[in-house]
């Protein structure tokens, strides 16, 4: 397969520069990195790594907020419960549903999206940019509750409006069961995330060198060959970026559940299912547990991505 | 020199967020004030300086009736408290959550909260409620219903004041009855109602969805038949008893079924809250609904605000819950609100004072005739305002004698989360629902499931 992107650019270093040993020089940048970088890395210690191993810590306990007498080691046990119970199980079908749908869906859309503003006559493109990012200031709870108002049997407009398509009529229940459910609420996601996942694609896009496409064109390439083989492969590291971080975003789906169903119907996802032990039956332990394995989920995908995918930070952000 | 005039006038007091924390430096600014004026008048009495308490009255979100008896008692107190209101989440579940995490954290700005009542056996099980004395026990206790008091009970202890009591009735179209031929002066049962509306093409409105209402439903029936949900009480929560394998059991299920698989339950009756059983009782199709009092106050706002015909408020009726046996009464569902005291208070005795300042049969007549929440007090129900703003109110107080609590358990919110997941949704519910429920809620209580 013939890719057009450019060379990769060698590292050059200095020919004098001495093996193995640190100068005085980089010995004093290293300092000031971490002075420059120091406070940064001690509110990230404070405000995450101090939760996390907190939570990690009340996992292991069976631990009710109501009864702190009671509080009991029990070990691995609180884990043992959620893996062997089809409740966790079904909520994490649900949430990787969710999460594969959507972020395929607005991938393309999104995509789609990016070549609209990219391409824009330049005196509409800050109108079309604001339109299509309003989305994505709107507040997740609020375009949820849009969403779930808009589908209600009693509130809503759609049955009304696509009484047309066959299986919809005044009487279709949209929340009533699993399948309806989960469309409205990847409905709400896609509509809502959508603006995020074109915006790192249009920097993406903006990546991708002139020349090239110049190049393609001469040699007489048509719009779809440009597209397939010079303007994808340059932009691979973003679109995996978007991907990544929209992926992560995906799997903790919260707001739209809690507003649509609540969780009925097997609509439950794994963020919901840890907000349920730890707030609502007010079992720290098992609510920990929960969220310590969600945690895991996250840094699983996150690293299946960048070992995996080969997803090079540093490069979507222009520095490779 | 309690009183420092000028210096802090009593309405930016009252209006200032009050904390533990915030009252400290508020009392040494007092203080330091008073040390000031002591020196120049050289003469004053003793006594605490730095103005009246205020206690803070966490209520749940209402049409203003308890900031106004708040406002009220504050007067009658002449200047010993005051009481400020901070309104909690509009769900039940909500205001329990918010409460239970700021009590876990002894938060001292908690001195009265408006308890829903399955939620007080748990707060008085984790120390949270301060304990109510023998002799305002006598006194708050006085001429209240009885399911009232038992929904303010744990462990054979008065914990909460009894404020109002809330009860569902069985609302009619007066039209829709006369058509089926039913008299609703007699006690009606759910297979009479599901017939009546199903031949009339209309619709019986009951909670089905996955909510706490569908609780409330579910226990109204098990009570009606005669059974109860926790037949046998236990410290640890491994022991409890549950009785949702009993012959009134499976009838209670039955009748549910019933009425959820019958053609008079609406399309989405698996999503169907209290308002959207009332929505659909003012629509066309409107026939039967089980349903609290303030329905009728809804469907009277809806007439004023022009969105619904004065002539369909007219045409509601109200009689007693249907029964679930025909020879056996009904055993509506009892809701309301107690209030609790914060055992971190810093005022107790204050706030003692002030529950029953805010529990009078007066307030509680104001209280009914401005929000429509029916009072616990039994005399409150001849009040001639209450019966013309209230013509239901005979119905309703008859209710509120025949009223059973939810399970009062510690662990409530176990017991209410299992019988929603398993007996929803309810045109699923069969003979085996019961035992499901009842082994998954036995699970999750050994903390061998999840919820």
């Amino acid at each position: 397969m013939t890719q057009t992107t450019l060379p990769p650019v060698e590292k050059t270093q200095p020919v004098s520069a001495p093996h193995g040993k640190i100068s005085d020089r980089s010995k004093s940048e290293r300092k000031l990195g971490w002075l420059l970088a120091g406070p940064a890395f001690l509110v990230m210690l404070g405000v995450t790594a101090y939760p996390i191993l907190q939570a990690t810590y009340e996992s292991l306990f069976a631990y009710r907020l109501t009864d702190p007498a009671n509080r009991e080691f029990v070990g691995l046990s609180n884990y043992l419960v959620i893996l062997s119970d089809q409740l966790w199980w079904t909520a994490l079908g649900v949430t990787l549903l969710i999460t594969v749908i959507t972020v395929a869906v607005e991938l393309v859309l999104g995509f789609a999206l990016a070549l609209v503003m990219a391409k824009a006559l330049k005196s509409i493109r800050p109108v079309v940019r604001a339109a299509i990012l309003i989305p994505y200031a709107v507040i997740t709870v609020v375009s949820a509750f849009a969403w779930q108002f808009a589908f209600d049997i009693n509130t809503g407009f759609v049955n009304s409006w696509f009484a047309w398509i066959p299986g919809v009529s005044a009487d279709t229940d949209w929340f009533g069961d699993t399948g309806t459910s989960l469309l409205v609420i990847c409905l709400a996601e896609i509509w809502k995330t959508t603006p995020f996942i074109s915006l790192l694609l249009l920097a993406g896009l903006a990546q991708v060198p002139e020349v090239l496409q110049e190049a393609a064109k001469v040699d007489g390439a048509t719009w779809w060959q440009r597209m397939v083989k010079v303007t994808l492969p340059n932009m691979k590291a973003a679109i995996m970026v978007a991907l990544l971080f929209r992926t992560l975003d995906a799997f903790r789906v919260f707001d739209s559940i809690f507003v649509m169903t609540g969780g009925a119907n097997n609509t439950e996802s794994v963020s919901f299912l840890a907000y349920r032990q730890t707030i609502s039956r007010l079992e720290i332990g098992l609510g920990s547990a929960v969220s310590v394995l969600l945690f895991l989920s996250v840094v699983l995908i996150a690293a299946l991505f960048i070992k995996g995918f080969k997803v090079d930070l540093a490069s979507a952000r222009g520095e490779g | 020199m309690t009183e420092v005039p000028g210096l802090f006038p009593p309405h930016r007091r009252g209006t200032a967020p009050r904390s533990a924390r915030s009252r400290a430096p508020r009392r040494l600014a007092g203080a330091a004030a008073g040390v000031v004026l002591a020196s120049t008048l050289a003469a004053c009495g003793g006594g605490e300086s730095g103005g009246p308490p205020t206690l803070t009255w966490y209520t749940n979100p209402d049409s203003g009736g308890q900031a106004e008896i708040a406002s009220r008692c504050t007067d009658a107190a002449e200047g010993r408290y005051r009481i400020s209101t901070a309104v909690l989440p509009r769900d039940a579940s909500g205001q329990r959550e918010q409460l239970v995490r700021r009590l876990a954290a002894s938060d001292a700005s908690i001195d009265i909260m408006s308890l829903d009542p399955p939620f007080i056996p748990e707060f008085a099980a984790a120390g949270f409620l301060a304990d109510v004395p023998d002799d305002v026990e006598e006194r708050v206790t006085e001429g209240v219903v009885q399911g009232a008091i038992e929904g303010a009970t744990w462990d054979d202890e008065l914990v909460a004041v009894p404020f109002w009591a809330n009860t569902q009735v069985l609302w009619y179209r007066k039209s829709v009855a006369e058509a089926a031929g039913l008299d609703m002066d007699e006690p009606v049962t759910w297979e009479q109602i599901v017939t009546a509306a199903e031949d009339q093409g209309k619709l019986v409105g009951a909670q089905g969805a996955r909510a706490e209402s569908l609780t409330v439903w579910l226990n109204a029936l098990i009570e009606s038949a005669g059974g109860s949900i926790i037949e046998e009480n236990a410290e640890d929560p491994a022991d409890i008893e549950l009785g949702l394998t009993t012959d009134a059991a499976q009838r209670a299920a039955e009748v549910m079924n019933l009425v959820a698989s019958s053609d008079a339950a609406s399309p989405a009756f698996s999503t169907e809250n209290e308002d959207a059983s009332a929505t659909g009782f003012e629509g066309e199709r409107g026939g039967f609904q089980v349903n609290y009092p303030f329905v009728y106050a809804r469907a009277l706002g809806a007439v004023e605000a022009g969105s619904l015909e004065a002539s369909v408020p007219e045409d509601y009726g109200a009689a007693v819950y249907p029964r679930v046996n025909p020879d056996e009464p009904a055993a509506p569902p009892l809701g309301g609100i107690s209030l609790g005291i914060s055992a971190f208070s810093p005022d107790v005795d204050l706030a003692m004072e002030a529950a029953e300042c805010i529990t009078t049969a007066e307030n509680q007549a104001f209280y009914f005739v401005n929000d429509g929440n029916p009072s616990s007090k039994a005399e409150v129900f001849d009040d001639p305002e209450v019966l013309e703003s209230f013509p239901q109110a005979p119905v309703i107080r008859e209710s509120l004698e025949l009223a059973k609590p939810r399970p009062q358990t510690p662990y409530y919110s176990e017991v209410s989360g299992g019988l929603q997941r398993e007996f929803h949704p309810p045109s699923s519910v069969g003979e085996n629902t019961g035992e499901a429920a009842a082994e998954l809620i036995g699970a999750v209580l050994r903390g061998d499931q999840l919820l």
